[in-house]
Parts: structure tokens; C-alpha cells; sequence
């Protein structure tokens, strides 16, 4: 999937003459956490602002009524210039991973300089558990396998015999690097026969099969 | 004259019906009336035969096209195509002959419950055919076409102007009927499953809690795999009395999926027929203390139909008519006798489970600590606006 599917396409934008206050009000009322700072026609990004940069220009909560002036100051005296931008056909893996190393919590999304959309990390979690599947009634199937080629392929193959839609995989690290994990989300309600199927195979299905065990 | 309750009940019913393995079997209802007849606990009179849903009447809750499918489905015009986009040709729901009829008339049973209640015809009144939690607007999913309960809460709605506390004891999560109503403040619903971390339909986590107006009037309680009867009735006796005090309805609609019990296939509860008793024991009590009596109990999931459904599904009869002194005799060997031929599982002659059907579960303390912690978190909303409210005064 990619970005430009799920970003927000309505960004509301201040320019670097907007006073902090302004910043403040819009980040209150519509209840975001980041504004585009940008310049000309088309949007170009120059800064951006985050409720941090705010919370870091404020005054203690002891002294809120003095040196109210500094929130007359421009946006550019506080917004951070070096702005990390993602592109409408960057696939959503790539901008976790770039969310996942910045530690940062909004992306503009621009195409030739100009500003597109915006993609925040709370919707990138929103696609991300739309791509697992968890959000669609399903029951959950885990099967321990050998970390070698063809593994997922055979599994599937059971899968496939069995006339069972799976309708997300996952291939997880298991503690053990000898090992991976397969998650199945099938739907299904009654999962006996494919657990049967795979343990028949000499496969592990990882499930609460026994009182007391990995739970 | 007001009955104490009334039994929906047609062998009509048996014709919901996928296929010969599929493991949803209605048979379990004629099983349960043939119970409860050898009990000598259902005479005539307490009985009334379920009615067939309108297509209007659907529509309170279904998408038109999705009605249409399942009638094409039925007549055997419905593409594969089309079929997937409604979720009705999976290992779960696959079509079968008459698929919309059948369906119709287990809706309809639950809206003839509704109305023998809310026009004062009966104090309560129980379908065991409903319950099919799982139905969502557009699209079938878990054994369940139509879901009867979301259909009959929004029915309640409309035609009595009536607020409507859903209880939901099956192992699986009440999801059709949360989702119906998330956002809507008149409707609370309370289910209590085994955790979707393994089994379907992997939501109902403790944090869904409502949308909107709605929030704080969906309440989840997943609890863990391998919980007993000890820890299950506590958590739904704490949970059930806080809610429905909080809430205060005008009618209760319990869903009453019997599959927690260990003997179940498909889940991993381990539950014995002591949690079977309790359950609509205290749906009865709070009935009449909170709502006048009106209780609608409908059925549920439960795949064990020999050694569990008949007797947990009898229980609630037994319990809303009062003749609980039934559970005191043994299992009618009339009843016994006919029915031992067809299968292989030695059917029980005790009401009661013995405790040692449960294996020892090394972690029950853990388990139980767990439940308690989730059983915290799922009435923190609840507990909060309760002490708001206090200091209001």
C-alpha cells in the first residue's frame, strides 16, 4: 500500500510570519500535534511546528501570565528546519521504518517541493492493523518452522487444500534463530481440521492446547 | 393473563442448517425441548411458535443487497463472486437451499420473544434459536446470516422506545451486536469471551469501549484461556450488577452461547455446568429487581450438543419458570433412552457436572489474578462516572 492512499490531503499550514500564538490556537482546535510551515504558491515546505516545540517556547505553568509578548514572536524562531518529507509513492513499510528510526511523530508528504498531504503515525498504526487483518473477524494460527526456504509455501499449501481463506500472514522472528514464526489469520471460526492438517504434516501450531503452556 | 414465560420454539427452526459437518447444528434445540418435555417442566401453554422476520424488519440492521445475496444464495443464483462479498460462500457460512427462510425464522422467534415481553404478554421469554451474535449489516460471518439479536435491540428502539442492556456469556466475542450500536447511548452491551488472542474473532479486547455518544457503554471482559467456573462467575456477577446499575435498562437481552464449558471443541474455557446455573440465575434476580421482570434470553453458540447444550439451554427455562428443583432429580431416562442411540458421547444423568471433568490447571492463580486485573480495567469508565456522580451529589 502506499502513502498516498491513506494520507490526509486537507493540511492546515501556517507561514513563518504567523505569530506562535496562531500555531497554538490551530494545534488546540482542530486537536493536532504538527503544522507545516510553508512559503509561495505551491506550498513549499520551510519548517515545521509540533506541540512540543510550543510546549518547549512556554512558561512554566507558575509563571503562565508572564512574558506573554514571546508568543507574539514569528513561527520561525522556534520551527525546526531540517524536515523530514515522505513522497505519495513511498510504501507504507518504508515510512514506519522512517517513523520507527526519527522517533518522530508526522511526515509531510510532498511531491517536487510542493506539500500533497500528511501522514501521521496513528494512521500508519490504523493501516498497519488493517494489513495484519485484525480487524476483520478472524482466528489466529501460529506455526513454528525451521528457518529455511519453501516453509510458507508449504504451509499454505495446506491452507489451500483445505479450501481456507487466509486473509493475513505475518512471518515473525521466533526467540530461537533456528526458527520463524507464521501467524495465519483465517476465517474461520471452527480452526480444528487446518491445526489438525498442519500438525499431521509434523509441523507446530502454537495455541492453548495444554493447561499451563504458552498462553 | 401475564405468563410467568414463554418457550419460541418450531422444529421448523432445524432447517437452519449448512451442511452435514458443519459443526453449527440446530438439532440442539430439539434436543433441549425434548429435555425439558421429559422433565415435565414445558406444558402448551408456555409455548408459542416463532414468526418470520419481514425484509423491513431486517433492514434495521441489514444492508438491502446483503438480504438479497442470502436470498439468491438460497435459490442457488448467487455467483461465487458475489458470494465472498458477503462473506457466504466460506467454510463457515456456505449457502444452503432456503438459506434466507430459515434465517428469517430464527429472527423472527427472537422479535416474537421481544414482543410477548414488552406488551406484558410474559414476564420473560426464551428462543434458543437466536443469538447469532456474529451477523454483521452487510455481510454474514461466524455461522450467523442474520444477527437477530443487533435486529431485535433496534427493534426494541424503534417500537417501544426502550433501553436494552445485551449481555453476552458466549465464549466467543459478541462482535455483530457491539459494532451495530458502538456509538449509540442507548444501547449497552456487555460480553464476556475468551480472549482473541487465539480464537475468533480476535476483537473484544478490554479497551473497546464505544465511539462517540456511545463510549463507555461497550464494556469487553476477554478473559483467559483455561479459566473455571470459580473466576468466570465472579467476573460476570461483578461485572453484570455494576453495569446493569450504572446503565439502568428497561430490558435485558442475555445471549447465552454455552460454549465456555470445557467440554467445548472450540475453545479453550473451562467452565462446568455450575457457571451454566449461575448465568441466568442472575440475569432473573436483576431482571426483576432493575427492569420489571422483562428478560429475553435467546441461544447461542455451543458445539458440544450432546453433554452440554441441552442441559446448560434447560437450566435457563428451568430458572425463569422457577422450577429449579428439577436439577435435583436425575437426567429422565426417557430421554436417555431416546437420544443415546445417536451418538457416541456417554450422555450425562446428573444436571450437575462432577468436578473432576476439569483437569488441574497448574496456573489457575495466575489465570484468576489475570481476569481480575481485565475485570478493573473493564468497569474503570463505569467506576469513575459512578464517583463523578457521587460528588456531584
Amino acid at each position: 500500500m502506499i502513502i498516498e492512499e491513506i494520507m490526509k490531503r486537507d493540511v492546515l499550514t501556517l507561514t513563518e510570519d504567523a505569530p506562535i500564538k496562531d500555531a497554538m490556537l490551530l494545534l488546540d482546535k482542530y486537536r493536532i500535534r504538527h503544522i507545516p510551515i510553508v512559503e509561495g504558491p505551491n506550498k513549499r515546505i520551510v519548517g515545521i511546528i509540533s506541540d512540543r516545540d510550543i510546549r518547549d517556547a512556554s512558561p512554566s505553568i507558575f509563571h503562565s501570565t508572564e512574558h506573554l509578548e514571546d508568543f507574539l514572536k514569528p513561527v520561525s524562531s522556534i520551527m525546526q528546519r531540517n524536515v523530514i518529507t515522505a513522497h505519495p509513492l513511498d510504501f507504507v513499510e518504508e515510512v514506519s521504518t522512517i517513523f520507527y528510526e526519527h522517533n518522530i511523530g508526522c511526515l509531510p508528504v510532498t511531491e517536487d517541493d510542493e506539500l500533497l498531504g500528511i501522514i501521521t503515525e496513528t494512521d500508519v498504526l490504523h493501516t498497519l492493523v488493517e494489513l495484519m487483518g485484525a480487524h476483520q473477524p478472524s482466528s489466529h494460527i501460529e506455526v513454528k518452522v525451521q528457518n529455511k526456504t519453501g516453509m510458507l509455501a508449504s504451509i499454505a499449501n495446506i491452507f489451500k487444500e483445505l479450501h481456507i481463506n487466509i486473509t493475513s500472514v505475518l512471518v515473525y522472528p521466533s526467540k530461537n534463530p533456528e526458527y520463524k514464526i507464521l501467524v495465519f489469520r483465517v476465517q474461520t471460526m471452527d480452526p480444528r481440521r487446518i491445526i489438525h492438517a498442519i500438525e499431521k504434516e509434523g509441523y507446530e501450531v502454537i495455541w492453548p492446547k495444554q493447561p499451563g503452556i504458552n498462553l | 393473563m401475564t405468563h410467568e414465560a414463554l418457550f419460541i420454539y418450531s422444529d421448523k427452526q432445524l432447517t437452519y442448517r449448512f451442511n452435514e459437518s458443519h459443526p453449527f447444528n440446530h438439532q440442539r434445540l430439539q434436543l433441549t425441548y425434548d429435555l425439558l418435555k421429559s422433565a415435565q417442566a414445558l406444558s402448551k401453554e408456555q409455548m408459542i411458535e416463532p414468526r418470520m422476520a419481514t425484509d423491513e424488519e431486517l433492514e434495521l440492521v441489514h444492508d438491502p443487497a446483503f438480504i438479497d445475496a442470502v436470498k439468491q444464495g438460497g435459490k442457488g443464483e448467487l455467483s461465487d463472486g458475489m458470494a465472498s462479498n458477503f462473506g457466504l460462500n466460506t467454510e463457515d457460512t456456505p449457502v444452503f437451499p432456503n438459506m434466507h427462510e430459515a434465517a428469517s425464522l430464527l429472527v423472527g422467534g427472537t422479535l416474537t420473544a421481544v414482543d410477548a415481553v414488552m406488551t406484558g404478554k410474559s414476564q420473560h421469554a426464551l428462543h434458543l434459536g437466536g443469538g447469532l451474535h456474529h451477523g454483521f449489516k452487510g455481510r454474514a460471518s461466524g455461522f450467523c446470516i442474520y444477527n437477530d439479536s443487533s435486529i431485535a435491540i433496534e427493534y426494541i428502539k424503534q417500537k417501544y422506545g426502550a433501553k436494552v442492556l445485551y449481555i453476552d456469556t458466549d465464549a466467543h466475542h459478541g462482535d455483530g451486536v457491539q459494532w451495530a450500536f458502538y456509538d449509540d447511548p442507548n444501547v449497552c452491551t456487555l460480553s464476556i469471551h475468551e480472549t482473541g488472542r487465539y480464537l475468533f474473532p480476535g476483537t473484544g479486547s478490554v479497551g473497546e469501549k464505544g465511539s462517540g455518544k456511545g463510549y463507555g457503554f461497550s464494556i469487553n471482559l476477554p478473559i483467559d484461556a483455561f479459566t473455571e467456573d470459580d473466576s468466570f462467575i465472579h467476573v460476570y456477577e461483578t461485572a453484570f450488577k455494576e453495569v446493569v446499575e450504572f446503565f439502568k435498562p428497561d430490558v435485558i437481552l442475555t445471549q447465552n452461547g454455552v460454549d465456555a464449558h470445557h467440554y467445548d471443541p472450540l475453545t479453550h474455557l473451562c467452565s462446568s455446568m455450575k457457571t451454566y446455573e449461575f448465568i441466568p440465575k442472575l440475569a432473573h434476580e436483576l431482571a426483576h429487581h432493575y427492569c420489571e421482570g422483562k428478560w429475553i434470553a435467546v441461544g447461542g453458540g455451543g458445539y458440544d450438543m450432546w453433554r452440554v447444550v441441552p442441559r446448560a439451554w434447560s437450566v435457563i427455562w428451568l430458572e425463569m419458570t422457577n422450577q429449579q428443583h428439577i436439577l435435583d432429580d436425575p437426567i429422565p431416562t426417557s430421554w436417555l433412552e431416546r437420544w443415546q442411540p445417536e451418538t457416541t458421547d456417554e450422555l450425562p444423568t446428573s444436571w450437575h457436572d462432577d468436578p473432576s471433568i476439569i483437569p488441574n490447571i497448574p496456573r489457575k492463580l495466575e489465570i484468576t489474578e489475570k481476569n481480575n486485573k481485565t475485570l478493573e480495567k473493564a468497569l474503570y469508565h463505569i467506576r469513575n462516572e459512578k464517583k463523578n456522580i457521587a460528588k456531584k451529589g
